[in-house]
């Protein structure tokens, strides 16, 4: 086939993901949307083997092969709790291609003893370069999430106060490299001192970012991988390479913003500094919890539930945890078969990445249509008579609206203190990622009920049954 | 280097383009938009299979990379389409 029609059915790949991802702005459309996505790619991937310039068959195919195999299988086996592990090493693994792709270009380059000159060389090379340097940022970067998130490593923040002049140094010098492989005055030995200074810097920019900042990193490193791809397709001036890697950059920047707007905080905070440690003045808990906190067994709370017309469940981690969410589910059911109004109140890092805690209800069969947003629950808590607050802790910390001096003073929170009556499914008063203790739970409209959270879900809907 | 600032106004437009569409993806789908997008960026496996055949002689080393590229950017592909669409199935209205 000729340059011009390949270009072509390229555009038609470009188009078919630009349609799958606007159906993605549904429930509706979406799994079309991700199916007329999936078309594009074949229909780029099938264009390509046509191309003539294709001539070494046996590898490409066997590399199909093997990668159709392990990822067919990761989809079909990853646990939607684990869903999070799975994005991180998608990421990785579109880091890794890009540094791939770039590699092994920069080598039939030095093989080939440059037979284009001039300003192509020199944009080729700069492509080279970036994707080297984003793709193995990227490829490091997210198997560090993957062990923060999979805990074999630790999921605290590890570092030290000089960490970020480490990774300012760094950069310094992997920009170095590339400055000085591009302008030619670096060979091989520079090029091999680039990867490793990038995936170096791979880790030492993850190590430090604690388990409550994930979901911001998995969405950062999410751009990356779309980056280097765009950075890829430069290195070779391949359109359909940088308008996909373009869309995905843009998706990754703009969740990292949803995240870091959810918790209050900048992304130079998120990925330098630690959150503001509480001083002096820090609140103590017993403080805050002494002889005011009331604890309540599930048969209390289904009386309380009796007369309820409108019930709001707060999930967090903690549930998905617990693999309590098909026992939640279980509860509503009861719940809206009485006649109550039930939603979900999802705070936007409810769950280890953007959208979790979501697809962890969907898949105990929660209607979407009654998982409400922050902006949407907020306006009805005090239409409200009984919250349930599951596995979630600091999201619902009115300090956070109050207390000037607190460290989360300014996030934004589900205003469930508003509501009638709060109960609190939790094994203790232990505090949440923050460190702080949530006054929530020692007001007056607040009770506690202590214990596993599926259990406690599972003794409250027994409870209900028996009162019917 | 005119070839270069046309596949720069791609890039800006494409991001721009980008923005747009994904402010209107709703927070319940943020986690398939993620890996949906992931698959997305699979998109390196036509710079990784044009790297690998193509080619007078490509040594080696080339290969092995290229190689790897395939591999990688397959997963990429095929695992994240199959599990996005995995998880969009679960989001259908219940009868």
């Amino acid at each position: 086939m000729n340059s011009m029609i390949i270009n072509l059915f390229y555009l038609v790949a470009a188009l078919l993901f630009v349609v799958g991802i606007k159906g993605l702005t549904r429930p509706k459309t979406a799994v079309r949307g991700n199916r007329l996505a999936a078309l594009g790619m074949l229909v780029a991937i099938v264009v390509t083997l046509l191309d003539q310039q294709v001539i070494h068959y046996q590898i490409v195919v066997a590399g199909l092969a093997l990668g159709t195999l392990i990822g067919a299988l990761m989809a079909a086996k990853i646990q939607m709790t684990a869903m999070p592990q799975m994005v991180a090493i998608l990421n990785g693994l579109g880091g890794g291609a890009s540094l791939g792709v770039a590699a092994a270009s920069y080598f039939t380059f030095v093989a080939s003893e440059s037979t284009v000159s001039g300003d192509v060389l020199l944009i080729a090379n700069c492509a080279v370069m970036l994707a080297v340097l984003i793709g193995t940022v990227t490829f490091s970067g997210s198997a560090v999430a993957f062990g923060k998130l999979q805990e074999i490593l630790s999921g605290q923040a590890f570092g030290f106060s000089g960490m970020k002049f480490i990774n300012l140094g760094l950069l310094l010098a992997s920009l170095a490299a590339v400055f000085l492989l591009v302008t030619g005055q670096a060979g091989i030995g520079g090029f091999v001192l680039l990867v490793a200074l990038a995936l170096i810097l791979g880790v030492t920019l993850v190590m430090p970012i604690g388990g409550a900042d994930m979901p911001v990193v998995i969405a950062l490193l999410n751009s990356y991988s779309g980056i280097a791809a765009a950075a890829a397709g430069f290195i070779m001036g391949n359109t359909v390479l940088i308008i996909s890697g373009a869309l995905v950059g843009a998706s990754g920047i703009i969740l990292t913003q949803i995240m870091c707007v959810a918790m209050n905080r900048s992304l130079l905070n998120v990925l330098f500094g630690k959150m503001a440690v509480a001083d002096g003045n820090s609140i103590d808990a017993d403080e805050v919890y002494k002889g005011k906190v009331t604890s309540a067994s599930p048969d209390d709370v289904s009386l309380m539930l009796e007369d309820a017309e409108r019930v709001v469940i707060v999930p967090g981690f903690g549930l998905a945890m617990a693999q309590a969410q098909h026992a939640v589910r279980e509860l509503a059911d009861t719940l809206v078969s009485r006649g109550v109004t039930v939603e979900f109140a999802i705070h936007p890092v409810a769950g280890r990445m953007p959208g979790h805690m979501n697809v962890l209800l969907a898949e105990a069969e929660v209607d979407y249509d009654a998982m409400k947003t922050m902006e949407q629950s907020n306006p009805n808590f005090c239409k409200t008579d009984v919250v349930i607050v599951i596995g979630a802790n600091d999201v619902t910390n009115p300090m956070a609206r109050e207390d000037k001096g607190s460290p989360i003073y300014g996030m934004p929170i589900l205003n469930v203190d508003q509501a009638k009556s709060v109960v609190i499914v939790k094994r203790s008063l232990s505090p949440g990622f923050a460190g702080l203790p949530n006054p929530l739970f020692a007001m007056d409209n607040a009770v506690m009920m202590f214990g596993d959270g599926k259990q406690a879900i599972m003794d409250l809907t027994a409870a209900l049954h028996e009162t019917a | 280097m005119d070839a270069f600032i046309i596949l720069l106004s791609l890039f800006a437009l494409a991001v721009f383009l980008g923005v747009e569409l994904i402010t209107k993806v709703p927070p319940t789908l943020h986690t398939p938009l993620m890996s949906g997008s992931n698959a997305i960026s699979g998109i390196t496996i036509v710079g990784a299979i044009l790297a690998t055949g193509s080619g007078e002689a490509p040594g080696v080393l080339v290969q092995l990379l290229g190689f790897i590229a395939i591999v990688f950017a397959t997963i990429n592909v095929v695992g994240g389409f199959m599990v996005t669409n995995r998880m969009l199935k679960m989001f259908k209205r219940r009868g």
